[in-house]
C-alpha cells in the first residue's frame, strides 16, 4: 500500500472547488440555501402563539367577570373575536374555525368568587393540539394570578397558600426562536454535508468521468480524500457563517466558549461525509444518491429532538436515537449556545459523535473500492 | 521484446451472460491491434479487464509485463485510456482539464507545459485554452480526450470506440494521428464497430458473442473467404433477401446498404438461379456481380462458419 499523494490530491481537490464554485447553482446550494434556509426557520417556525381568535360567553356580566376577561386580553396571548349569551355560538365558532378558543363565565361567577371559589370554562379547538396545549398553559397561568390578586386584596392566601412562580432559565420568555435557530444550524449543516458528499462521487459515474480517474495512478484514499476535504472546507464555512447569523441576527445568545462548538462541528461534519461517502457506495445514480440521503435525513431530523422531545418517546426509538449524529450535535450546539456548557458536561455527545463518524467512515472506506471496480 | 498485452482465457461472466469468454491473444510493441465486432460482442468488457476497471472472472491479462489483477498501480501508469463516452471534464476549461490529468500522472513543471502546448497544437485548440470544454464541438472533443489519454506519455493506449460519433473527416484526422503514435512506437489497442476503421489496423480481432472468432491482418481475412461473393441490385431488398435465404445454392444472404450480398456455393449456378428466383417471386434483378468481399462481408461468413448469428 503506497502512501497517498500531496500532489494528486492537490490537483483533485482544486479541481473539485472549481466545480463546486462554477456552477451558479451549486454556488446558490452552498452559500445561499443555507441562509435562507435560517431566516425562513427564524422567523416562520415559531410554535409561540400571539393575540389567539377567542370568543366569550359572559353570563354573569359583572365587574368581577369583566376584570377576568381584561387580564386575559392584557396579556396580548388572546383577542376577543366575538361575544354572546348563547353556547351555541361558541360551538358555530369554533366549527368554523372563527375562533381557537372559547371562554365560558357563568352565571353567577362574582358572587360566588365572593364565597370563596367558583369556576370558569374554557374550551379549546383540539384538532391544532399544538397551539391548543400553549393556550391552555397562559389561560391557566392568567386564572392563577387573577386568583392570586383577588386573595391579596382580601388579606388572605387562597386555599393551600402555595404559589407557583415558574421562571425559565436559558430563555426567560420560552421563545421558540431561541430554542430553535441554533438546532437549524445543525440539520442544515449536515444536509449539505450529505448531499455534496454523495453527489461528488455518483456525479463522476453518470458522467463517466470516473473510469478515467480510476484507470489512472489516482488510489482509492486519494479519491475519497479529495471528494471530502472540499466538502468539509465548504461545511465549516456555511456554519461559521450562519452561526454568526443567529448570533448576530436573531439575537440567539451564545453562552458557550465558540472553540466547544468548533470541535462538535468538526465530529458532526465527520459523520456527514461518512454517511455521504457510504450512500455513494450504495448508489450508480444522482437519483438513488437523493432517494438514500433523504431516507436517511428524514428519520435523523425526527429522532435527533429537533421538533419532539426525545424524552417523550417510546424506549426503542429513545435507543435508536443514540445512533443518530444529528441527536448529539443538536444537544451540544443547545447546550454550548444556551447554557455555556462545555466539555465537562457535554464529552458523553463528543464521544458518542466521534464513535459514530469513525464507524461509519470505516464503512465507507471498506465499501469504496467494491462500488468503483466492479 | 515482451509483448505489450498478453491475455490467456479471459472470461468475465455477469451472471449467468457470458461477456467475453475464454479470450487469448498477444499484441506487440508498436502495434495497431484492433477490435472489430457489434455492440454486445464484449470489445468493452476486454478493454475493461485489460485497463483495472472490471475484475475477470477466469483468466489472466498482462499489461506492459504486469499482472493487471496483481500490479494495477504500475499498469495504471503505462496505459493511456479514452472511453467511447466522453470522459472528461465539461465544466473545466481545455487548460484545467489537462493540468489535472498532468497532475494525476505526474507530469509536472517544463514537462507539463511543453506536453500542454503539444496537446493543444495537436488538437488545434491553441487559441481555446480557456474555453470550457462543454463548449467544444464533438471532434475538439475527442482530440483533446485523446491529448489527455497520452499526456503521460504511456507505452501502450487503449482506445474504445474513440470516434463514435465523430463525421468522416475528423475520423481521417484522428487515425492519422494513432499512425503518428504507432511509429513513434505506442502500441494502440483501438476497437471500433466501424469496418472501413477496421482496415488500418496491423491486426484485427474479431469478436462475437464475447468469443474470438478471426485474428489475424486485414488482407488475410479478406483471403479466408473463399466462398463466391455476389453483389445483388435489386428493387426491394428486404424481399429478395427473404426469397433467396432458404435457396440452396445461397449460403447467406445479407443486406449491404441498398444492396444485397450473396455468399455461394457454385458462381455459375448462382447467376443463373438467383435472377430466375427473383422474377418468380416478383422483384427485379438490376445487376447481380462478383465482387471482392469487403470485411463486413468477411464477418458475416465467420460468424455463419461459427454456426451463429451476430448480436445487434
Amino acid at each position: 500500500m503506497t502512501l497517498p499523494s500531496p500532489m494528486r490530491i492537490r490537483e483533485m481537490v482544486r479541481k473539485e472547488f472549481r466545480q463546486l464554485f462554477r456552477d451558479p447553482r451549486t454556488r446558490a446550494v452552498i452559500f445561499v440555501a443555507p441562509v435562507i434556509q435560517l431566516l425562513m426557520f427564524g422567523y416562520a417556525v415559531n410554535t409561540d402563539i400571539r393575540e389567539t381568535a377567542t370568543f366569550l360567553i359572559d353570563h354573569d356580566r359583572t365587574l368581577e367577570s369583566r376584570k377576568l376577561v381584561d387580564a386575559f386580553r392584557a396579556t396580548g396571548y388572546f383577542e376577543v373575536v366575538g361575544r354572546s349569551e348563547r353556547p351555541l355560538d361558541l360551538v358555530r365558532a369554533l366549527d368554523h374555525g372563527d375562533a381557537l378558543v372559547g371562554i365560558e363565565i357563568p352565571k353567577g361567577f362574582a358572587r360566588d368568587l365572593a364565597a370563596g371559589g367558583t369556576s370558569i370554562q374554557l374550551i379549546l379547538d383540539g384538532a391544532e393540539s399544538n397551539s391548543a396545549t400553549v393556550a391552555q398553559g397562559y389561560a391557566q397561568r392568567i386564572v392563577q394570578r387573577f386568583a392570586l390578586e383577588r386573595a391579596r386584596q382580601r388579606g388572605a392566601l387562597p386555599s393551600g397558600g402555595i404559589e407557583l412562580r415558574t421562571r425559565a432559565w436559558y430563555n426567560p420568555n420560552l421563545e421558540s426562536r431561541v430554542y430553535n435557530v441554533p438546532a437549524v444550524v445543525g440539520v442544515i449543516i449536515m444536509l449539505m454535508c450529505l448531499l455534496l458528499t454523495s453527489l461528488a462521487v455518483v456525479r463522476e459515474r453518470e458522467f463517466g468521468t470516473l473510469d478515467q480517474l480510476v484507470v489512472s495512478p489516482l488510489t482509492h484514499q486519494e479519491l475519497m480524500l479529495s471528494k471530502t476535504l472540499p466538502v468539509a472546507v465548504v461545511g465549516v464555512i456555511d456554519l461559521t457563517a450562519i452561526a454568526l447569523i443567529a448570533v448576530f441576527w436573531f439575537d440567539i445568545p451564545i453562552r458557550g466558549f465558540p472553540p466547544t462548538l468548533f470541535l462538535a462541528a468538526l465530529l458532526y461534519i465527520l459523520s456527514g461525509l461518512a454517511v455521504g461517502l457510504l450512500i455513494s457506495t450504495i448508489s450508480r445514480t444522482q437519483q438513488e444518491a437523493f432517494m438514500s440521503m433523504f431516507l436517511f435525513l428524514q428519520p435523523a431530523i425526527i429522532l435527533s429532538g429537533f421538533f419532539y422531545p426525545i424524552e417523550s418517546m417510546p424506549s426503542v426509538f429513545r435507543w435508536v436515537t443514540l445512533l443518530n449524529p444529528v441527536r448529539h450535535f443538536l444537544e451540544i450546539i443547545r447546550a454550548v449556545f444556551l447554557k455555556g456548557e462545555g466539555l465537562a458536561t457535554l464529552w458523553p455527545q463528543y464521544v458518542a459523535l466521534a464513535i459514530i463518524a469513525v464507524a461509519v467512515l470505516r464503512l465507507a472506506v471498506a465499501r469504496f473500492p467494491k462500488s468503483i471496480a466492479a | 521484446m515482451p509483448d505489450a498485452v498478453s491475455v490467456r482465457s479471459l472470461t468475465r461472466r455477469f451472471g449467468d451472460f457470458v461477456a467475453v469468454d475464454r479470450v487469448s491473444f498477444d499484441v506487440a510493441e508498436g502495434e495497431i491491434f484492433g477490435f472489430l465486432g457489434p455492440n454486445g460482442a464484449g470489445k468493452t468488457t476486454t478493454i475493461k479487464m485489460l485497463t483495472g476497471l472490471l475484475r475477470p472472472t477466469e483468466g489472466q491479462a498482462i499489461v506492459a509485463g504486469h499482472d493487471v489483477a496483481r500490479e494495477v498501480a504500475i499498469v495504471k501508469r503505462n496505459l493511456g485510456y479514452m472511453s467511447q463516452q466522453f470522459s472528461l471534464y465539461a465544466d473545466l476549461t481545455v487548460e484545467e482539464n489537462i493540468r489535472l490529468f498532468g497532475g494525476l500522472y505526474g507530469v509536472t513543471g517544463a514537462r507539463l507545459t511543453a506536453r500542454r502546448d503539444w496537446i493543444l497544437e495537436m488538437a488545434g485548440l491553441s487559441h481555446h485554452r480557456t474555453r470550457l470544454t462543454a463548449e467544444l464541438s464533438l471532434g475538439w472533443k475527442q482530440r483533446l480526450a485523446l491529448g489527455c489519454a497520452v499526456l503521460h506519455e504511456p507505452p501502450i493506449l487503449f482506445l474504445d470506440e474513440p470516434t463514435s460519433g465523430v463525421d468522416p473527416v475528423s475520423r481521417r484526422n484522428f487515425w492519422d494521428l494513432i499512425y503518428d503514435f504507432a511509429e513513434a512506437g505506442t502500441t494502440v489497442f483501438v476497437s471500433t464497430h466501424y469496418m472501413e476503421e477496421a482496415e488500418y489496423c496491423h491486426r484485427l480481432a474479431l469478436m462475437n458473442r464475447g468469443r474470438l472468432i478471426a485474428l489475424d491482418r486485414p488482407d488475410r481475412l479478406r483471403g479466408a473467404v473463399q466462398e463466391p461473393l455476389l453483389e445483388l441490385r435489386t428493387d426491394n431488398p428486404a424481399r429478395a433477401v427473404e426469397a433467396l435465404r432458404e435457396h440452396p445454392v445461397v449460403l447467406e444472404a445479407a443486406m449491404f446498404g441498398r444492396a444485397v450480398h450473396l455468399l455461394v456455393r457454385d458462381r455459375d449456378r448462382a447467376m443463373d438461379e438467383v435472377p430466375r428466383v427473383l422474377r418468380s417471386a416478383g422483384l427485379a434483378c438490376e445487376a447481380l456481380e462478383v465482387i471482392p468481399p469487403s470485411l463486413e462481408d468477411v464477418f458475416v461468413a465467420l460468424v455463419r462458419r461459427e454456426g451463429g448469428a451476430p448480436v445487434g
